[in-house]
């Protein structure tokens, strides 16, 4: 859904999205990575099970809970990346096995 | 941890704060939830003008203005914590806060003196059919994937709503090679604003920039919609599609992506949940502290700076920043009466000038009452707890509900995880409109402490005494 722009190319780290080794911008946000690399979904919700997306991108809206390293309701916005950092949508009910 | 001064916010009022407080003799630490300073008007300023100067053109001298305010921060002695989160201040002077977020955080306390609230604002959100689906953001969201990353929109997108930011992404976004499809404004009232056009004045640049922004806009040939009365976002799965009228006429444009803003209001919930004394601005549409000329509330502990206390711009937030540092210096006996007159001068005086222009833009953009109240009863206004305006509607006619805490406890709009961020100021508008009163008589929502979440284990970490020890030693 995002693309880095052809002049804003510099150092990347490598993450894991959804089982997927992919290259993002050191320092960017895991919910950065998630609009660069995932499905253009970062979490169903709870109540009716609609995807979502991040909304806000600065911490309010919480549209971009999402798993990381294994820990759900991690707000994907507020979390720097690093080597190796597992990324994944939070699908339902928080640590729910979907 | 101690602290004369608490400063919650890392943006150009908390920065200026610290900067004002630190050269007064006060000891003070910024608390932010970001790992860089420069909140979101300055975000990620410091990285981006070092490697990205060619963005730093295009991104524009406002955003550039923020190298020298992080400079004299770096500078200034204060100790800072990023990628902190307050959950919660007290009467008694102590921040409660998280650290690292995402990581192996350490809770912590700092013991303040005073807190000085500073965490800016949010955007207003602009509730229509379908502005839930994936691939529906914020124009903010997208500025700031520009400025933090160098990350832009991928496929066609349009932009929608109303205030100075839609505009300004507009040309940023074409500036960077990758105009919007169209622009849709929503809300737009020049014969509205003219009478406050003098306040404007004191402000010749920005009247030009906002001139400018729309000469760029159209020339770039970017369809251009004034008077957009109504706007769907249509699926199924994704936005796909974006519906509107405009000019009596129905038009449809076919979309991968929709970014959506409406203005921008404080970012309340700290404030809100010290219980320092709030009031309506019918202008600015929404709840802000009372405060004095200082950033006094009405709590002796508590004082608020920037957008935080009422929408005032970067530059302005700055100057009340500086300010309000100067007056906690001199409310904790740092400097006297006299020396705070004097160096507080120039920054009051700039204050001044962009409170004055503020009701020109304030009204210029005023958001239309369909925008804040939607009329379609399917449009979820609580994204969380996924609540639509009918059922706010057809809850507070039915059940005489009079304000939005009988009403969160009948339905949770407003109890997910963004604790009433995102639906709290539409909650208001529609129980004021079913009811037939102000958005003043009504109220907020009471907020309480966390506001944000901490686990029962962070809790547990902190080093403080049980009420339990204290009543039985």
């Amino acid at each position: 859904m995002f693309k880095l722009l052809p002049d804003a190319a510099g150092a990347t780290v490598t993450v894991v999205i959804s089982g997927r080794g992919v290259a993002v911008p050191e320092g960017c946000t895991a919910a950065a990575a998630m609009l660069m690399h995932g499905a253009g979904i970062t979490r169903t919700t709870p109540v009716s099970g609609e995807g979502r997306t991040p909304y806000c991108m600065m911490g309010v809206c919480f549209e971009c809970l999402m798993e990381i390293d294994g820990e759900p309701n991690q707000q994907g916005c507020l979390v720097i990346v690093r080597e190796g950092m597992r990324i994944a949508p939070q699908l339902g009910k928080p640590g729910a096995k979907l | 941890m101690q602290a004369d001064l608490a400063i919650v916010g890392a943006g150009p009022a908390g920065l200026s704060a610290a900067v004002s407080a630190a050269a007064a003799g006060l000891g003070v630490v910024v608390l932010d939830e970001q790992p860089v300073p420069g909140g979101q008007i300055y975000r990620n300023i410091e990285t981006l003008a070092a490697t990205r100067p060619a963005h730093l053109q295009w991104l524009g001298p406002d955003y550039a203005a923020g190298v020298a305010l992080l400079r004299r921060f770096r500078e200034c002695g204060a100790t800072y914590l990023p990628m902190t989160q307050v959950w919660q201040v007290g009467h008694d002077g102590r921040v409660y806060y998280r650290r690292n977020i995402g990581h192996e955080g350490a809770v912590g306390i700092v013991h303040a003196r005073k807190v000085l609230i500073a965490t800016g604002a949010m955007e207003r959100p602009l509730p229509v059919p379908g502005w839930t689906l994936p691939g529906v953001m914020s124009c903010g969201a997208a500025q700031t994937l520009l400025k933090a990353s160098g990350l832009a929109p991928e496929g066609r997108f349009v932009l929608a709503g109303c205030g100075p930011l839609l505009l300004l992404l507009a040309a940023q976004l074409i500036r960077a090679g990758r105009p919007p499809a169209a622009l849709l404004e929503t809300s737009y009232d020049l014969w509205g604003a003219l009478p406050h056009l003098p306040g404007m004045l004191g402000l010749p640049a920005y009247l030009m920039k906002g001139l400018g922004l729309l000469r760029e806009i159209r020339s770039a040939g970017v369809p251009f919609h004034r008077g957009v009365t109504r706007l769907v976002i249509k699926g199924p799965g994704r936005a796909r599609e974006i519906e509107f009228d405009a000019g009596g006429r129905t038009f449809t444009e076919a979309v991968d992506l929709v970014f959506l803003h409406q203005g921008v209001v404080p970012n309340g919930n700290l404030a809100l949940s010290t219980d320092i004394r709030h009031r309506w601005d019918e202008l600015q549409k929404c709840f802000q502290p009372e405060l004095d000329a200082w950033g006094r509330s009405s709590s002796d502990m508590v004082h608020v700076a920037g957008d935080a206390g009422g929408i005032v711009g970067a530059v302005g937030a700055a100057a009340m920043g500086e300010v309000a540092g100067l007056a906690a210096a001199a409310d904790l006996g740092r400097i006297d009466a006299a020396a705070l007159e004097q160096r507080s001068a120039a920054a009051r005086r700039l204050l001044g000038r962009h409170r004055a222009a503020r009701p020109f833009l304030d009204r210029l953009y005023r958001p239309q009452q369909q925008w804040v109240a939607p009329t379609d009863p399917d449009t979820v206004i609580c994204r969380c707890e996924e609540i639509r305006a009918g059922d706010v509607r057809r809850l507070v006619a039915a059940q005489n509900c009079p304000g939005p805490n009988q009403m969160k406890s009948f339905m949770r709009c407003g109890m997910g995880p963004c604790q009433g961020r995102l639906c709290g100021l539409t909650a208001v508008e529609l129980i004021a409109e079913t009811r037939g009163q102000t958005p003043a008589e009504i109220g907020y929502y009471r907020i309480r402490a966390p506001i944000k979440p901490v686990t029962l284990g962070d809790m547990a970490a902190l080093d403080v005494p049980s009420r339990h020890d204290a009543v039985n030693p």
